[in-house]
Protein backbone atom coordinates (compact mmCIF):
# COMPACT_ATOMS: atom_id res chain seq x y z
CA UNK A 1 0.00 0.00 0.00
CA UNK A 2 2.54 2.41 0.76
CA UNK A 3 4.62 1.87 -2.51
CA UNK A 4 1.29 2.43 -4.34
CA UNK A 5 1.18 5.79 -2.21
CA UNK A 6 4.52 6.46 -3.52
CA UNK A 7 4.26 5.46 -6.89
CA UNK A 8 1.16 8.34 -6.64
CA UNK A 9 2.51 10.95 -5.67
CA UNK A 10 5.66 10.52 -8.18
CA UNK A 11 3.25 11.02 -10.60
CA UNK A 12 1.82 14.03 -9.40
CA UNK A 13 4.82 15.29 -8.43
CA UNK A 14 7.02 18.25 -9.95
CA UNK A 15 7.79 17.48 -13.69
CA UNK A 16 11.29 15.79 -13.80
CA UNK A 17 14.34 17.67 -15.25
CA UNK A 18 17.65 16.51 -17.19
CA UNK A 19 20.04 16.42 -14.47
CA UNK A 20 23.01 15.30 -16.92
CA UNK A 21 23.67 14.27 -19.99
CA UNK A 22 26.74 12.12 -22.30
CA UNK A 23 27.16 12.27 -25.26
CA UNK A 24 28.34 10.21 -27.77
CA UNK A 25 30.22 11.88 -30.93
CA UNK A 26 30.88 8.88 -33.61
CA UNK A 27 31.05 11.05 -36.44
CA UNK A 28 34.30 12.50 -37.78
CA UNK A 29 32.50 15.50 -40.37
CA UNK A 30 31.45 18.74 -39.79
CA UNK A 31 27.84 18.18 -39.68
CA UNK A 32 28.63 15.09 -37.69
CA UNK A 33 30.52 16.40 -34.70
CA UNK A 34 28.08 20.12 -34.28
CA UNK A 35 25.01 18.39 -33.05
CA UNK A 36 26.93 16.95 -29.84
CA UNK A 37 29.02 19.95 -29.05
CA UNK A 38 25.86 22.10 -29.34
CA UNK A 39 24.26 19.69 -27.66
CA UNK A 40 26.61 19.84 -24.69
CA UNK A 41 26.92 23.63 -24.85
CA UNK A 42 23.49 24.11 -24.40
CA UNK A 43 23.28 21.08 -21.62
CA UNK A 44 26.05 23.76 -19.55
CA UNK A 45 24.19 26.62 -20.63
CA UNK A 46 20.86 25.32 -18.46
CA UNK A 47 23.27 24.02 -15.70
CA UNK A 48 23.29 20.34 -16.75
CA UNK A 49 25.99 18.52 -16.33
CA UNK A 50 27.58 17.16 -19.46
CA UNK A 51 30.46 14.47 -20.39
CA UNK A 52 31.79 14.14 -23.84
CA UNK A 53 32.77 10.34 -25.10
CA UNK A 54 34.53 10.57 -28.95
CA UNK A 55 34.63 7.79 -30.77
CA UNK A 56 35.69 6.00 -33.74
CA UNK A 57 35.79 9.38 -36.68
CA UNK A 58 34.57 11.32 -33.95
CA UNK A 59 37.83 11.86 -32.59
CA UNK A 60 38.94 13.89 -35.15
CA UNK A 61 37.20 16.66 -33.21
CA UNK A 62 39.97 16.37 -30.56
CA UNK A 63 42.66 15.16 -32.44
CA UNK A 64 45.75 18.05 -32.04
CA UNK A 65 46.38 17.03 -36.01
CA UNK A 66 42.93 17.02 -37.29
CA UNK A 67 40.71 19.48 -35.23
CA UNK A 68 41.59 22.59 -37.16
CA UNK A 69 40.81 20.57 -40.55
CA UNK A 70 36.99 19.12 -40.44
CA UNK A 71 35.20 18.76 -43.61
CA UNK A 72 31.41 18.64 -44.59
CA UNK A 73 31.16 14.82 -46.17
CA UNK A 74 29.70 16.15 -49.55
CA UNK A 75 29.57 12.02 -50.93
CA UNK A 76 27.12 9.89 -49.53
CA UNK A 77 24.93 12.88 -47.75
CA UNK A 78 21.46 12.50 -49.12
CA UNK A 79 21.06 16.22 -47.11
CA UNK A 80 23.61 17.76 -49.76
CA UNK A 81 20.86 17.48 -52.38
CA UNK A 82 23.59 17.02 -54.83
CA UNK A 83 24.51 14.61 -57.89
CA UNK A 84 27.51 12.24 -55.94
CA UNK A 85 29.97 13.13 -58.81
CA UNK A 86 29.47 16.85 -58.59
CA UNK A 87 30.08 16.38 -54.48
CA UNK A 88 33.56 13.90 -55.16
CA UNK A 89 35.33 17.08 -57.34
CA UNK A 90 38.41 18.01 -56.13
CA UNK A 91 37.95 20.90 -53.84
CA UNK A 92 34.09 20.48 -53.52
CA UNK A 93 34.07 19.69 -49.69
CA UNK A 94 36.26 22.54 -48.91
CA UNK A 95 34.26 24.72 -50.58
CA UNK A 96 30.69 23.48 -49.19
CA UNK A 97 33.10 23.92 -45.73
CA UNK A 98 33.50 27.42 -46.21
CA UNK A 99 30.08 28.27 -47.13
CA UNK A 100 28.84 26.31 -43.69
CA UNK A 101 31.46 27.94 -41.66
CA UNK A 102 30.75 31.31 -42.59
CA UNK A 103 26.81 30.38 -42.03
CA UNK A 104 27.56 29.11 -38.73
CA UNK A 105 29.76 32.29 -37.99
CA UNK A 106 26.81 34.65 -38.46
CA UNK A 107 24.30 32.78 -36.01
CA UNK A 108 27.65 33.07 -33.41
CA UNK A 109 28.87 29.28 -33.73
CA UNK A 110 32.11 28.95 -32.63
CA UNK A 111 34.47 26.68 -35.46
CA UNK A 112 35.09 23.21 -34.21
CA UNK A 113 38.12 23.77 -31.67
CA UNK A 114 36.86 27.34 -30.12
CA UNK A 115 33.93 25.24 -29.89
CA UNK A 116 35.70 22.43 -28.08
CA UNK A 117 37.39 25.19 -25.45
CA UNK A 118 34.25 26.36 -24.93
CA UNK A 119 32.34 23.17 -24.14
CA UNK A 120 35.74 22.43 -22.13
CA UNK A 121 35.78 25.55 -20.31
CA UNK A 122 32.09 25.33 -19.46
CA UNK A 123 32.48 22.23 -17.36
CA UNK A 124 31.89 19.46 -19.56
CA UNK A 125 34.40 16.61 -19.09
CA UNK A 126 36.00 15.20 -22.87
CA UNK A 127 36.65 11.56 -22.90
CA UNK A 128 38.49 9.51 -25.77
CA UNK A 129 37.25 6.08 -26.26
CA UNK A 130 39.89 3.54 -25.49
CA UNK A 131 39.10 0.51 -28.29
CA UNK A 132 39.06 3.44 -31.19
CA UNK A 133 42.35 5.02 -29.85
CA UNK A 134 44.25 1.66 -29.37
CA UNK A 135 42.75 0.61 -32.98
CA UNK A 136 44.36 3.99 -34.41
CA UNK A 137 47.43 3.56 -32.42
CA UNK A 138 47.08 6.97 -30.70
CA UNK A 139 48.40 8.48 -27.87
CA UNK A 140 46.57 10.83 -25.42
CA UNK A 141 49.44 13.11 -26.24
CA UNK A 142 47.37 12.98 -29.95
CA UNK A 143 44.56 14.81 -28.08
CA UNK A 144 44.02 18.36 -27.53
CA UNK A 145 44.97 19.36 -23.82
CA UNK A 146 40.81 19.78 -23.08
CA UNK A 147 40.63 16.11 -23.09
CA UNK A 148 40.59 14.69 -19.74
CA UNK A 149 41.30 11.15 -20.06
CA UNK A 150 41.26 8.01 -22.36
CA UNK A 151 38.42 5.96 -21.25
CA UNK A 152 37.00 2.22 -22.07
CA UNK A 153 33.08 1.57 -22.28
CA UNK A 154 32.84 0.41 -19.27
CA UNK A 155 34.16 3.54 -17.46
CA UNK A 156 32.05 5.85 -19.92
CA UNK A 157 28.84 4.22 -18.72
CA UNK A 158 29.98 4.20 -14.92
CA UNK A 159 30.66 7.94 -15.59
CA UNK A 160 27.42 8.40 -17.37
CA UNK A 161 25.22 7.04 -14.57
CA UNK A 162 22.33 8.71 -13.55
CA UNK A 163 22.10 11.06 -16.40
CA UNK A 164 21.05 10.06 -20.64
CA UNK A 165 22.69 8.65 -23.26
CA UNK A 166 22.86 10.73 -26.34
CA UNK A 167 24.41 8.58 -29.72
CA UNK A 168 25.92 11.29 -32.03
CA UNK B 1 2.71 36.86 -18.10
CA UNK B 2 1.81 37.48 -14.03
CA UNK B 3 2.45 40.57 -11.48
CA UNK B 4 4.57 39.60 -8.65
CA UNK B 5 6.35 41.64 -6.01
CA UNK B 6 9.83 41.83 -6.11
CA UNK B 7 12.19 43.68 -3.23
CA UNK B 8 8.75 45.46 -2.67
CA UNK B 9 8.59 46.33 -6.11
CA UNK B 10 5.45 45.16 -8.49
CA UNK B 11 7.22 43.63 -11.34
CA UNK B 12 5.83 41.74 -14.32
CA UNK B 13 7.14 38.37 -14.56
CA UNK B 14 7.14 34.92 -17.19
CA UNK B 15 6.55 31.38 -15.79
CA UNK B 16 10.08 30.95 -15.11
CA UNK B 17 10.08 34.27 -13.10
CA UNK B 18 11.79 36.27 -16.00
CA UNK B 19 11.32 40.12 -16.13
CA UNK B 20 9.28 40.85 -19.18
CA UNK B 21 9.57 44.76 -18.83
CA UNK B 22 12.94 45.66 -18.24
CA UNK B 23 11.91 49.22 -17.42
CA UNK B 24 11.03 48.00 -14.32
CA UNK B 25 14.24 46.45 -12.87
CA UNK B 26 16.37 47.99 -10.42
CA UNK B 27 19.40 46.40 -8.71
CA UNK B 28 17.10 45.60 -5.44
CA UNK B 29 14.89 43.03 -7.55
CA UNK B 30 18.45 42.40 -9.26
CA UNK B 31 20.00 41.32 -5.69
CA UNK B 32 16.42 39.42 -4.69
CA UNK B 33 16.12 37.20 -7.60
CA UNK B 34 19.96 36.63 -7.30
CA UNK B 35 19.15 35.39 -3.15
CA UNK B 36 16.36 33.33 -4.96
CA UNK B 37 18.66 31.45 -6.90
CA UNK B 38 21.12 30.36 -4.52
CA UNK B 39 23.46 33.79 -4.77
CA UNK B 40 23.72 35.33 -1.89
CA UNK B 41 26.09 37.96 -2.23
CA UNK B 42 26.49 39.72 -5.99
CA UNK B 43 30.19 40.46 -6.43
CA UNK B 44 31.49 43.48 -8.80
CA UNK B 45 32.66 40.17 -11.22
CA UNK B 46 28.80 38.98 -10.98
CA UNK B 47 27.28 42.53 -11.70
CA UNK B 48 30.10 42.81 -14.74
CA UNK B 49 28.34 40.15 -16.26
CA UNK B 50 24.57 41.43 -15.32
CA UNK B 51 25.36 44.87 -16.62
CA UNK B 52 26.90 43.71 -19.95
CA UNK B 53 24.07 41.09 -20.74
CA UNK B 54 20.97 43.96 -19.84
CA UNK B 55 23.06 46.82 -21.83
CA UNK B 56 23.46 44.56 -24.89
CA UNK B 57 19.84 43.18 -24.46
CA UNK B 58 18.55 47.04 -24.51
CA UNK B 59 21.07 48.30 -27.16
CA UNK B 60 20.16 45.03 -29.71
CA UNK B 61 17.14 43.64 -28.38
CA UNK B 62 18.57 39.89 -28.04
CA UNK B 63 20.41 38.92 -25.36
CA UNK B 64 24.31 37.60 -25.90
CA UNK B 65 25.11 34.43 -26.52
CA UNK B 66 27.60 32.36 -24.04
CA UNK B 67 30.26 32.89 -26.94
CA UNK B 68 30.17 36.25 -26.26
CA UNK B 69 29.78 37.13 -23.13
CA UNK B 70 32.86 34.66 -22.80
CA UNK B 71 34.75 37.06 -25.32
CA UNK B 72 33.37 40.36 -24.16
CA UNK B 73 32.14 40.76 -21.31
CA UNK B 74 35.67 40.81 -19.40
CA UNK B 75 35.17 37.78 -17.89
CA UNK B 76 36.17 34.34 -18.96
CA UNK B 77 33.79 31.28 -19.37
CA UNK B 78 35.32 29.77 -16.61
CA UNK B 79 34.64 32.01 -14.27
CA UNK B 80 31.00 32.26 -15.90
CA UNK B 81 30.17 29.17 -14.61
CA UNK B 82 31.78 29.40 -11.38
CA UNK B 83 29.89 32.59 -10.54
CA UNK B 84 26.75 31.27 -11.72
CA UNK B 85 27.14 27.37 -11.53
CA UNK B 86 23.28 27.33 -12.92
CA UNK B 87 23.51 28.59 -16.30
CA UNK B 88 25.23 31.98 -16.59
CA UNK B 89 23.49 33.51 -19.38
CA UNK B 90 20.18 32.27 -18.24
CA UNK B 91 20.74 33.55 -14.60
CA UNK B 92 22.66 36.74 -15.77
CA UNK B 93 19.41 37.65 -17.66
CA UNK B 94 17.19 36.80 -15.00
CA UNK B 95 18.95 39.02 -12.57
CA UNK B 96 19.38 41.96 -14.77
CA UNK B 97 15.77 42.00 -15.51
CA UNK B 98 15.86 40.97 -19.14
CA UNK B 99 13.48 38.36 -21.02
CA UNK B 100 15.16 34.65 -20.75
CA UNK B 101 17.69 34.46 -23.84
CA UNK B 102 16.39 32.50 -26.72
CA UNK B 103 19.38 31.57 -28.27
CA UNK B 104 20.79 27.68 -28.90
CA UNK B 105 25.13 29.16 -27.86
Amino acid sequence: MTQLLEHTESLTGEPKTIEKVAIVISKGSLEGIYPGLIMANGARMEGIEADLFFTFFGLDAIRKDRWEKIKVATVGNPGMHLPTLLGALPGFSALATRMMKQQMEKIDIPPIPEFIELVADSGAHLYACKATVDMFGLTINDFVPQVEEIMSVGQFYEEAAGGQIIFT
Amino acid sequence: MTMTLIADAPVDVDAEGFLTDPEQWNEQIGRAIAAENGITELTDRHWLVVTFMRERYLATGTAPSIRSLGKESGVPVRELYQLFPKGPAKLAAKIGGIPKPTGCI
